[in-house]
């Protein structure tokens, strides 16, 4: 089954000749993640490198499962811990797309407004890593502060700043807080502020570009074979976005672009989701300005918990909520496949129900997963210090590549 | 495409694919193929100039215990191109758990594919490094399979001497 289950072998010196064999992690100071780089060296050269994950492996798939579909929103955002809203809107647009279930559209608004904020965290997340795992401690920190303005508002509309389980199956937990836009005003405001202090510091600094420009390289066709998507597809050149390919939400009502880069280097990823921040900016502020008033919950009792007064107030409602809480949300039977834009490339559900209250299946296509099995040719021929660099830009997130 | 047109062109084209009505896929372009004209399939789906295919966007299974055949390889294949996404699915039978491999058409399969082998222990055939990839080695079962208890232990394993024993697979030096 696999050459490493064998009988435990000394491996004699002449079958490596000069090469070396190091084992980078699982515990490493400078990888943000549990991950283990089996590196053959040549020198400093990186010869071969197997790249080994599963070490934060917890079985979401299986754990889903056994729950009621509404049970499983908790286990997403567990996923991509660094933009949690986004794995919530994604799974619950799986969901809804399964049951028939139309949300109304102040909360494909508010969806929208979340998911965005929390995309900006998951960027400055990967950037202030990227920065301080390469000595640029300053910008590092001036991220993780950005990053920390944002979850104040996430904190304001969810109550959690990391943990959020907002959504819900046809609609979310609830409103936005009064002052929500005004919050927001005052949180870009310095946002802009710090990040245009990062591109200051970043962008044209003659360290960070030898560090970052020329570097784990990958042509377009070489990325799409890979299933590369995100911002390391973009970076190739390939506009290829999930929120403009097949719009979901309302994504179809804003003006934003797609920032590209030519190279495929991890300078041009750093660069292409420094520019996909301010794009982030660009639909908040446009989504404020749209975001109609109404309900932010679908009525459909079929599948939508009750609001609270009627559950303590009157027996139907009782009912209603102990039905759905106990027996689930009866989802026809079916599939469906559903991809959104996640922090890091094409987030997708691809969902089984077998019309019983709990899932028959949940596989989350998880985007980072791809960029790690692509990072191994990304790295062959490449110093061994290239490979922080490169591995910080791939940006994985071990709840999110190993479930 | 539009998933009809999609449909029309893919099972006229193709010998052993069979499209599902769109009204029980929610719309979704869906074709069975059947697993000797798996690969013939795939690879037209990737160089036909009006399919392409380019994407191999997911790999996966499902474990149907109870009916025959029991698996499922389901492929997602996205037209970044094209614009049009379309699912493959394999019915496969237990006594034989095999698929053909597709990492000579997407690298993105190679460890897709690890994953279903750890996780349903279907193999595939022709893959140049099957071996488990979020469990360890000494795993027993697949966990995914829908017979395989939750509350399942393990047999303890001595420590691996990470000296001792070397973690390059012999296919790969």
């Amino acid at each position: 089954m696999s050459a490493m289950a064998s009988e435990p072998v000394a491996r004699a010196p002449h079958e490596l000749g000069d090469l070396m064999e190091i084992q980078m992690g699982p515990s490493h100071p400078a990888s943000h993640g549990t991950i283990k780089f089996n590196l053959k060296l040549d020198g400093e050269t990186i010869v071969d490198v197997d790249v080994e994950i599963g070490y934060l492996h917890r079985g979401f798939e299986k754990m889903a499962e056994q729950f009621t579909w509404n049970h499983v929103f908790p286990y997403a955002d567990r996923l991509n811990y660094a933009s949690p809203l986004l794995n919530n809107v994604g799974f619950a647009l799986a969901v809804e797309k399964l049951a028939g279930l139309e949300t109304p559209e102040r909360c494909q608004y508010v969806r929208v407004l979340v998911g965005e904020i929390s995309r900006i965290a998951d960027h400055l997340t990967c950037l202030g890593m990227a920065a301080s795992e390469i000595g640029a401690l300053s910008a590092g920190f001036y991220m993780i502060e950005a990053r920390e303005v944002l979850y104040d508002l996430i904190e304001a509309v969810t109550g959690a700043r990391l943990t959020v389980t907002y959504c819900r199956l046809g609609g979310v937990m609830r409103d936005l807080p009064e002052d929500f836009a005004e919050r927001v005003r005052a949180a870009f405001r310095d946002l802009g502020g710090i990040l245009a202090d990062c591109d200051r510091l970043l962008s044209r600094n003659r360290i960070f570009i030898d560090r970052m420009a020329g570097v784990g390289a990958i042509g377009r066709d070489d990325a799409l074979a890979w299933g590369l998507t995100g911002p390391l597809l973009r970076a190739t050149g390939e506009p290829y976005d999930v929120r403009k390919a097949d719009p979901y939400l309302v994504y179809d009502r804003f003006d934003f672009a797609v920032p590209t880069g030519t190279r495929g280097d991890n300078y041009d990823r750093f660069m292409v989701r420094f520019a996909e921040m301010q794009q982030s900016m660009r639909i908040v502020e446009q989504a404020l300005a749209q975001i109609p008033e109404g309900p932010v919950r679908a009525d459909d009792p079929r599948f939508v918990l009750p609001p609270k007064q009627e559950v303590y107030g009157s027996i139907e409602g009782l009912m209603n909520h102990f039905k759905l809480v106990i027996e689930g949300q009866k989802v026809p039977a079916g599939e469906v496949y559903v991809a959104t834009e996640g922090g890091n490339g094409e987030l997708g559900f691809y969902l089984v129900s077998d019309g019983s209250g709990r899932p028959y299946r949940v596989r989350v296509r998880p985007p980072c997963f791809y960029g790690m099995a692509a990072l191994g040719d990304m790295l062959r021929g490449a110093m061994i210090a290239d490979v922080i660099t490169t591995f910080g830009q791939v940006n994985m997130i071990g709840g999110e590549c190993d479930r | 495409m539009t998933p009809e047109a999609l449909l029309a062109h893919v099972t006229s084209q193709l010998r052993g694919a069979t499209a599902l009505p769109l009204q029980d896929t929610r719309g979704q372009a869906v074709v069975v193929v059947d697993r000797d004209h798996l690969t013939a399939a795939l690879r037209f789906l990737r160089d036909d100039p009006q399919v392409v295919c380019d994407l191999l966007a997911d790999l996966s299974a499902v474990d149907y215990l109870g009916r025959t055949p029991r698996f499922e390889v389901v492929y997602q294949l996205k037209s970044v191109t094209q614009g049009h996404r379309l699912r493959v699915k394999v019915p496969v039978d237990e006594s034989d758990p095999a698929v053909p491999t597709a990492t000579t058409l997407w690298r993105s399969a190679l460890w897709a594919e690890r994953e279903v082998w750890d996780m349903f222990g279907i193999r595939f055939t022709g893959h140049p490094d099957l071996r488990r990839i979020l469990m360890y080695p000494e795993f027993e079962g697949h966990p995914l399979r829908k017979d395989f208890p939750l509350n399942a232990r393990q047999p303890l394993e001595p420590e691996r001497d990470p000296i001792q024993q070397p973690w390059f697979p012999e296919s790969r030096s």
